[in-house]
């Protein structure tokens, strides 16, 4: 038979001592995987050592777990069958080390999950379970081990056995098998057992060559969430895995959450011959697009049909693995497809005790529990249920820069939001002084500030502060537009366009700008703002927080512009004092930003700007 | 999509992970046949381009077949190439064996490098498969201020989503060929038709399987001349792949001292 490439990724999991080690160490010596000498080199050791063999030694390389007598982490370790390799994951079963088990378990293709036959069902036992069906591990071979200290008992396995069907059933989890072994004597490992006549379904190595490779699923819609946008050459590649779907060139997709639609031009690979024209879930890929739309890391790349929900608020079933427990109300970090957001829990429906699957309220999600929640998100984000795409309809949830939990999403009773995203931030709720700016910071996840927009009329300033206040509020940002528009019909109108007026505008608008900052909020200024002193008062009300970024363009270009004819006005004489023609404009001398709009395009000024407010106040 | 696809997929993400998420990354370049894979694939991610620098560090001891090759490819794959030199024996831990010592000096070398070119991400081709204790690695692998890796308490690693932000001082190794076995290296290395140096190539019934250092490598006897014949010998043999490296020989926990400390 000629043996399979694929690597398959195994995970050995189950109550402590139920004999997890030694099934391993036997493994991967009835399959003749042991580098000669090996084996005699590990007896030779415990005789030094005055201990009586454990096959578990095969598996305990190194001296931190001979002297601590447990498995302390995820072991990889590779074997062969006839039918192929196997990298296979010791997961140990002691408490303290969940996080590894579900490391391991986490990229496996499937399960062994073994039960102590004297013993029992223990509390491991279901929680590795349950966690195995958590995880989307579907494939799960379970193990009654040590099947020679009750007397190779049938009756003992099906009682185990049946308990343990029952458990999984509940959690919606079907085993392929239960097997009865020994592990340390080999009983239904590699060959079927004479102890055990009664039993005649697969041994363990039969079992494991049943499974299936696990594969991306290529024929649900398209996902590809956005890795990185590349621009090492005349190409601009936007590059990312495909997490399920397929996608051909001359496809119409559209990003999400920002909604922006474009077609495929290319696949661009290097060192694989004839450029492709599809490519398939599972690929790392890069393509271009026809059009020049801004994309950006954290977006997902769907056809126009199919494409993700967007939400900032659903539930999720979630496993915790922090040191301090889940809580309502404080802000986590969650990782999600390629992007991040500051999340809060609203909600604990309730904690999940794994070991009877019974639920109850709570106010916390202790270490190594699990529940359901609400969860919010500062920014809108695009996503799937973890039910029908798992790849993108889960996340991680991290504290102090550590991954503490998952989380599995469901959007039951909530609405898909992609119609509501046009709606402008205007809810501005007033805010009591008792709150310190590190809160602030902490719950926006950015410092306040104000971009200071100045540059001739028609240079470009209000179609960037709309754009950027768009794509800041889909990210996240606490952002709102000060421009003529708004601040002239109220705050402003009893002034009007003599210079001292201008003045007296300009530094209302720069006063009202340092309160918006000290609230939290990013405010984008979008005034022509001629004068340098001007802008000086407005830098002094807002202190730090104020940026000023110069929308750059030449006078000769903004005439040509002229998008409302103001400079034929002007030039005419229909205008007095306008700016550039008959009254000074007096360029930054050290602005914070220069966006030259007459040389970038569009999009790549507004990019420009993204970064900048990414780089200055992001957290 | 077969094995080495999939392969070569999950390495490619990892490694834009790591250029998107670390902003002072460089790719370790031992020379031998995994870090000429992990340039490869850095290659095919990036679409030709290696945006960050590649570096070697010197232990001036390498076979002379290792420097030209290094020489050669350096220039002809257009790379930002920094070669750092180690400094000499007498400055590592005289309490180690002897061949562990001189691999301590690779060790020293790193550290100096990576303090004097600030980088926070580190990309080494190590390999689960190579040795019980780098089985325990993850993909992104964070080391404390002095380098030192805490193998005891690591981060937990799922679906995908791995640890890239770190507290100040902490940097990353990151290890896009966690996953790969010996005989899957080699057989990418002949689909892709990546150069090599001759010596895994057998001369006179001897060829080696590992290139460390000249006084520390040492060959296995085998007629294996071609890839081929390297790949169908990998496929029977069940000789462990660094036995031909005399420190991991020496003492039982020699590798795992090493590797706290920041050896590869
Ligand atoms: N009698 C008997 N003992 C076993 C069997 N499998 C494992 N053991 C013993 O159970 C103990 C715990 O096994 P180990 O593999 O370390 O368990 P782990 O904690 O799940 O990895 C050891 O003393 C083993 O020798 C078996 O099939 N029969």
């Amino acid at each position: 038979m000629q043996r399979e490439t694929h690597t398959m990724k195994i995970v050995i999991v189950g109550h402590v001592d139920h004999g997890k080690s030694t099934l391993v160490g036997r493994l991967i010596h009835d399959t003749g995987s042991l580098p000669d000498g090996k084996l005699e080199a590990i007896k030779a050791m415990s005789e030094r050592r005055g201990m009586p063999f454990e096959w578990a030694f095969l598996m305990d390389a190194i001296q931190a777990e001979r002297d601590q007598g447990i498995t302390i982490d995820t072991t990889q370790i590779f074997f062969k069958t006839e039918k192929r390799p196997y990298i296979i994951i010791d997961a140990p079963g002691h408490k303290e080390f969940l996080k590894n088990m579900v490391t391991g378990a986490a990229s496996s293709e499937a399960a062994l999950l073994l039960i102590d036959a004297a013993e029992g069902v223990q509390e491991q036992s279901r929680r590795h379970g349950y966690l195995l069906s958590l995880l989307g591990v579907g494939q799960v071979a379970v193990l009654v081990n040590k099947m020679d200290l009750v007397g190779y008992s049938a009756e003992r396995f099906g009682t185990v056995a049946e308990e343990y069907r029952a458990y999984l059933a509940s959690l919606g989890v079907e085993p392929t098998c239960f097997i009865p072994i020994s592990a340390r004597e080999g009983d239904n490992i590699v060959r079927h057992s004479p102890h055990m006549p009664w039993y005649q379904g697969p041994g363990v190595v039969q079992a494991l060559d049943g499974f299936t490779p696990a594969a991306r699923p290529a024929l649900r819609p398209l996902r590809m969430p956005v890795q990185d946008v590349y621009k090492f050459d005349q190409r601009r590649i936007i590059a990312g895995r495909i997490e399920s779907g397929s996608l051909e060139v001359g496809d119409e997709v559209i990003f999400s959450p920002s909604n922006k639609t474009a077609t495929i031009r290319s696949i661009e690979s290097w060192n694989a011959g004839d450029a492709p024209q599809g490519a398939r879930a599972g690929q790392s890929i890069g393509v271009t697009l026809t059009e020049q739309i801004f994309v950006e890391r954290g977006d997902v790349m769907s056809h126009l049909e199919n494409p993700p929900m967007e939400s900032s608020v659903f539930r999720a079933r979630i496993f915790w693995l922090g040191r301090k427990p889940l809580e309502i109300g404080k802000p986590y970090t969650i990782k999600f497809n390629t992007t991040e957001a500051v999340a809060t829990v609203e909600a604990i429906e309730h904690v999940i005790d794994t070991q009877d699957l019974s639920t109850r309220p709570a106010e916390r999600i202790e270490r190594n529990g699990a529940g359901e929640v609400v969860i919010r998100t500062r920014r809108l984000l695009a996503l799937d249920e973890a039910e029908t795409d798992p790849a993108t309809g889960r996340f991680v949830v991290v504290e102090d820069y550590l991954p503490v939990g998952g989380g599995l999403i469901s959007m039951e009773g909530y609405p898909d939001q992609r119609e509501l995203i046009t709606v402008r931030s205007t809810n501005i709720t007033a805010v009591g002084h008792a709150v310190t700016g590190e809160a602030r910071i902490a719950r926006n996840g950015h410092r306040g500030g104000v971009l200071w927009f100045t540059g001739l009329s028609g240079a470009g300033k209000s179609t960037l502060a709309l754009a950027l206040e768009h794509e800041l509020f889909t990210k996240g940002y606490q952002v709102y537009v000060l421009d003529g528009d708004n601040v002239r019909t109220g705050l402003n109108a009893n002034l009007g366009f003599t210079p001292e007026d201008r003045a007296e505008n300009i530094r209302r608008v720069g006063e009202v700008a340092a309160l918006f900052a000290d609230a939290g909020f990013l405010v984008i200024s979008s005034f022509i703002s001629p004068y340098r002193s001007d802008r000086e008062r407005a830098r002094q009300a807002a202190r730090e927080a104020f940026h000023e970024i110069y929308i750059q363009a030449s006078l000769e270009a903004c005439e040509a512009r002229d998008p409302k004819g103001l400079y034929k006005r002007a030039r005419s004489g229909e205008i007095p004092d306008f700016t550039g023609i008959s009254s000074p404009y007096e360029p930054p001398e050290t602005a914070d930003l220069v966006v030259p709009t007459d040389e970038l395009p569009e999009e790549e000024c507004l990019a420009e700007l993204i970064r900048y407010v990414d780089r200055s106040f992001r957290r | 999509m077969n094995h080495l696809d999939e392969l070569e997929a999950e390495s490619v993400y990892i490694l834009r992970e790591a250029f998107a998420k670390l902003d002072k990354l460089a790719i370790l370049w031992s020379l031998g046949k995994d870090s000429n894979v992990v340039l490869w694939l850095a290659r095919k991610a990036f679409f030709g381009h290696v945006p960050f620098p590649v570096m070697h560090v010197d232990t001036e001891k390498k076979f002379p077949e290792m420097y030209a090759f290094r020489d050669r490819y350096a220039k002809e794959w257009n790379l930002n190439f920094i070669r750092e030199l180690c400094p000499p024996l007498e400055a590592t831990d005289p309490t180690l064996p002897k061949a562990a010592r001189s691999a301590a000096r690779k060790t020293l070398g790193l550290r100096d490098a990576v303090a004097k070119h600030g980088f926070n991400g580190l990309i080494a081709g190590i390999r689960r498969d190579e040795e019980a204790i780098r089985a325990k690695e993850r993909y992104f692998s964070p080391r404390t201020a002095d380098n030192s890796w805490d193998l005891k308490d690591q981060p937990p690693e799922f679906w995908g989503q791995y640890m890239t932000s770190f507290p100040p001082g902490t940097h990353v190794r990151v290890h896009p060929l966690l996953h790969w076995t010996e005989v899957d290296i080699w057989r990418y290395t002949k689909r892709e038709g990546i150069p090599l140096i001759d010596l895994y190539f057998s001369r006179n019934g001897k060829r080696y399987r590992s290139l460390g250092d000249m006084d520390i490598t040492n060959p296995i006897a085998s007629d294996a001349s071609t890839l081929d014949a390297i790949i169908e010998e990998l496929e029977t043999t069940k000789v462990a792949e660094r036995s031909g490296r005399a420190m991991d020989h020496e003492a039982e926990d020699a590798f795992e001292r090493l590797r706290a400390s920041g050896y590869l």
